[in-house]
């Protein structure tokens, strides 16, 4: 398997995501995101950051960028796409995702742990998670209060497409452990097909022990599984 | 011509120095010459008042590759051909005007005096003071200086992973906004911000000149006063995306194409005016340069405006001439606009065009010879009296209130948990923070290698106040310290030196005193000063701010994995290395305890050099043996804040309850005497063996265990203080602050 991982002006997390990805054995690329083709690799990230300074909305002109036009077809393809932070807010903005990211209710950045609850099992970036083992993973954003409209949201809940929600240590989803404000503690959701995550907490910064945790890592083992590649 | 008082004025510059720039140049200056030196020769530029205080400074050691003023900030060298530069810089004045934006461009601004030097920028921290925040005009202050930090550095990811910050009156309506930033990278990649070359172009690449900015290193060096409002268009505007962009371009021209390029300079205060004359006279050589080839954000700007422009994110770049395509090229490619506006030259001239007509001919050496001035110190007579105050004359504290004396320290807005503040920036990004905000020092790691540096800033300004010499000495102290307590050995300092009018007699004793005071620790503790900066005239009308000469530390770990953090861990026996447990009324001088009982600082603080030395270096043996499971400067608030903290960091317990205090309490618990550490260990007869080869004195203090933390007649639920220790800052911020 190899991985591409996109660079958009102001993206900031290309070199952690590789990092991480390297820990489970993946290699990766950058990919420009003036480019407009996406070769052989198998999974694309659009990885975190602060694309074109997010003075817009967030990812409004990164969804305009040339290499989109390769994620759609990418993604259609049934290819896997994983969108993180800022990379999530670009999904929802090309259309790959539904709903929108709204600034935090704290009006405030949050750079802090969190702990997910994994509720969905059906798709290849969460088929190998213990739903009864919350994920310990950072979060790094001012802009994550994932918003949907109730018909949306019910929609997601019943095709089983909320991937995260935030929860407590004990894996208890309550308003305490919502660090932003999201809607019903989604911090996580998929496309119809499932081949498409987006999320704002950060697995690739919990990837190591020696840098606070590697609960991040079992996304990537998950999916390395689904795909037939035997991980670790 | 003869120029007006208000002209003068505008460039801070007195008549006596204009008459010298007559002297110098046989002449009356144009408005552009009289510009380009007004800046140069401003206190922010020229270091008029403090240069000749420099020499003072140890510059050498077996860490620097890069000596103090050579380039835009030293270098210290981290083993296997990797380096290390940093440094510190004050953003004071526009933040006491525009607090977001005043603290975003001093992000912006220390940034780029690393990647100008082709390092990777890897780590921020923040040195802030501020007016107490019962004060709503300082709420807004800090509010938007946390803001204008976390919006910088989130959005150009680079984490914030340190800093510290301390309240007191004297800052009110001027707070102190002082970033520092660490760079690494590979030897071979250091750039020189040198225009070397002749015929070579210069290169000026990023944002648009506008008229941002215009006279802002003359703003920051004189006082405010009301009229400094009207001087917010003095203050910059940032833009981190554009910074960032312009960071990746700098960083892969170091790593992959050092050989294109002769030079590279930021472009900061004083803007075009100081990064060419400074890159020109670094080499030797002089510059032509045509504002007419600027590219301008407003129109009309006259060739005066776009020479003292300080609009942000822009550098210049020296290619060599056979790869100006090259980098024009590089620079499109990070889609910022690159274009050239001069040429080196070989007269020692500053040239300054406006198309066919020249608007300003200058020397180098004038610019860059600005007037140096005397000090006349004087000892300010309050200061013996408050030395002098009987600190024994207030009564002790009662065993019975021992409790809650503590937990009103842990409150007070000096100790109380700074995570609202850090959980507002980024401080993971890049994925190598290994010890986040809150411990004594940041550690991050080199990835690829096992090597890791820990970073810390520090001064308590109350200490520097009651006797400069003692005080400066004690930053720096504390600073190696709060490095030692990582594990990890201190290397070299940076200094940002804050203070009042410095033409003013008292002030002009304590920028002396703390500059001799900084040399002799620097001296004695092996951390010579590689780059620094001073920011004078922090007045307001009322007062000036505490003399606060800030120290940034950086530490070199060779072993990341065998670092040490703050927490007590259960089983661990706890030893407080240093001191004995009995302290002296004195160690309460310019303490919190006392700030908080006697509502200010008096008496004589101290600190034993030497000793320090020794206790610093007792705790890295001891480390290097593996005795040690953890780590904690002995600092604010004591002995006893000192515990609280490494208890709730490791969320345990210990039970001193039994040692029996002799002298005064309030000493014991909460003195602030230096050259202490509290460590966790498993073999506390060993340690306290190496404690007393070394000649240290030293406490087994109990073992790490429950719930409760009991010292002496202190007797408190770890989580019941964790509650008052977190909740403090957060409620005095609550709410909006109205303009």
């Amino acid at each position: 398997m190899r991985a591409a991982v996109l660079v958009f002006p102001g993206t900031w997390s290309d070199s952690d995501c590789m990092y991480a990805l390297e820990r489970v054995g993946v290699p990766s690329r950058r990919v420009w995101h003036r480019e407009t083709h996406l070769d052989d690799d198998e999974l694309v990230v659009l990885a975190g950051g602060f694309s074109y300074g997010d003075y817009l909305r967030c990812g409004a002109i990164a969804r305009f960028s040339p290499i989109m036009g390769a994620v759609q077809s990418h993604a259609a393809n049934g290819g896997l796409v994983i969108g993180i932070c800022n990379g999530f807010q670009i999904l929802c903005e090309a259309g790959l995702l539904p709903g929108v990211l709204m600034r935090n209710a704290s009006l405030q950045f949050r750079c802090q742990d969190v702990h997910l609850l994994v509720d969905n099992r059906a798709s290849s970036f969460t088929q190998g998670l213990d739903p009864r083992h919350p994920l310990r993973i950072p979060i790094s954003h001012g802009e994550g209060n994932y918003f949907a409209d109730e018909a949306t949201l019910d929609r997601l809940e019943d095709a089983g497409r909320v991937a995260f929600r935030y929860c407590d240590a004990s894996g208890v989803v309550t308003p305490e452990a919502n660090p932003n404000g999201s809607v019903r503690n989604i911090a996580g959701v998929l496309n119809e097909r499932g081949n498409v995550l987006g999320m704002m907490p950060h697995p690739e910064r919990a990837c190591d022990s020696r840098l606070g945790g590697e609960d991040g890592n079992a996304i990537w083992h998950s999916m390395l599984e689904s795909v037939g590649v035997s991980s670790r | 011509m003869p120029v007006d008082d208000h002209t003068l004025a505008q460039v801070a510059m007195s008549r006596a120095e204009y008459d010298r720039l007559i002297d110098r140049l046989d002449r009356e200056p144009t408005e552009v010459e009289l510009g380009m030196a007004g800046a140069l020769w401003s206190e922010h530029c020229g270091y008029k008042h403090t240069r000749p205080l420099f020499k003072h400074f140890p510059t050498t050691g077996q860490y620097v590759l890069t000596k103090v003023g050579e380039e835009n900030a030293g270098a210290i060298d981290l083993g296997d051909g990797w380096c290390a530069v940093f440094k510190m810089e004050s953003h004071n004045h526009p933040s006491a005007i525009e607090p977001y934006e005043g603290a975003a461009t001093g992000v912006g601004g220390i940034l780029r005096d690393i990647f100008a030097m082709g390092m990777r920028p890897i780590a921020l921290l923040d040195s802030l003071r501020f007016g107490p925040l019962s004060i709503p005009h300082n709420r807004r202050l800090f509010k938007g200086v946390v803001a204008g930090i976390g919006g910088y550095g989130n959005c150009i990811g680079v984490p914030t992973v340190g800093g510290e910050v301390q309240m007191h009156p004297a800052y009110s309506g001027n707070p102190l906004v002082n970033a520092m930033c660490v760079g690494v990278g590979r030897r071979e990649h250091l750039l020189s911000a040198a225009a070397r070359g002749v015929g070579n172009p210069l290169v000026l690449v990023g944002a648009d000149t506008g008229r941002d900015g215009i006279h802002g290193a003359t703003f920051a060096s004189v006082e405010l006063d009301e009229g400094s409002e009207e001087r917010r268009p003095a203050v910059q505007v940032g833009n981190p995306f554009m910074e960032k962009l312009l960071m990746e371009a700098c960083v892969e021209l170091a790593e992959q194409h050092r050989g294109w390029i002769e030079g590279l300079q930021d472009l900061g205060a004083a803007g075009l005016t100081s990064s060419a004359v400074e890159s020109a006279n670094r080499a030797g050589t002089g510059f032509e340069l045509d504002v007419a080839l600027v590219p301008r954000r407003e129109r009309n700007m006259t060739p005066y405006e776009v020479m003292l422009s300080e609009s942000q994110e822009r550098m210049l770049v020296i290619p060599k001439r056979e790869h100006l395509d090259d980098v024009l090229a590089l620079f499109r490619k990070w889609e910022l606009h690159a274009d050239v506006v001069g040429t080196v030259t070989d007269d020692q001239m500053a040239t300054i065009r406006d198309g066919g007509s020249v608007v300003a001919r200058i020397p180098i050496a004038v610019l860059s010879d600005p007037p140096q001035y005397e000090l006349e110190p004087e000892r300010p007579g309050e200061l013996d009296r408050l030395q002098a105050e009987d600190l024994d004359a207030p009564p002790d504290l009662a065993a019975a209130d021992a409790t809650a004396a503590l937990l009103t320290l842990l409150a007070s807005e000096n100790i109380a948990s700074r995570q609202w503040i850090f959980r507002q920036y980024d401080h993971q990004v890049l994925n190598h923070t290994v010890v986040k905000p809150g411990g004594d020092a940041a550690v991050l790691w080199l990835r690829g290698t096992p090597r890791g540096i820990a970073v810390s800033t520090d001064c308590n300004g109350r200490f520097v106040a009651l006797e400069p010499r003692v005080g400066a000495a004690m930053a720096v102290a504390e600073a190696a310290r709060n490095v030692v307590a990582t594990g990890a050995t201190p290397a070299a300092i940076t200094d940002c030196l804050n203070f009042g009018n410095p033409e003013k007699p008292g002030v002009a004793y304590q920028i002396e005193q703390s500059i001799l005071g900084l040399s002799d620790a620097a001296r004695v503790l092996g951390t010579p000063v590689i780059s620094g900066n001073a920011s004078l005239y922090n007045e307001v009308p009322e007062a000036a701010v505490l003399p606060t000469p800030a120290i940034g530390l950086v530490g070199v770990l060779d072993d990341i994995e065998r670092h040490l953090e703050i927490a007590l861990h259960e089983g661990d026996e706890v030893v407080l290395l240093g001191a004995v447990l009995e302290q002296p009324v004195a160690t309460l001088a310019g303490s919190e305890y006392q700030a908080l009982t006697l509502g200010r600082a008096a008496g004589l603080p101290s600190i034993d050099l030497e000793f320090e030395a020794r206790v610093q270096r007792l705790v890295l043996e001891a480390h290097r043996r593996e005795l040690l499971t953890g780590a904690h400067d002995c600092a604010d608030g004591g002995l006893a804040a000192t515990l609280a903290e490494s208890c709730m960091a490791g969320a345990t317990g210990l039970d001193a309850s039994a040692l029996a205090v002799a002298g005064r309490l309030d000493a014991a618990l909460f003195g602030e005497a230096p050259s202490r550490f509290v460590v966790g260990t498993r073999d506390a007869g060993t340690l306290l063996e190496l404690a007393r080869a070394a000649n240290v004195p030293a406490v087994r203090l109990g073992t790490a265990g429950g719930a409760r933390l009991r010292l002496g007649p202190v007797d408190v639920d770890i989580e019941a203080m964790r509650e008052t220790y977190e909740r403090a800052l957060p409620e005095r911020l609550a709410g909006v602050e109205a303009e």
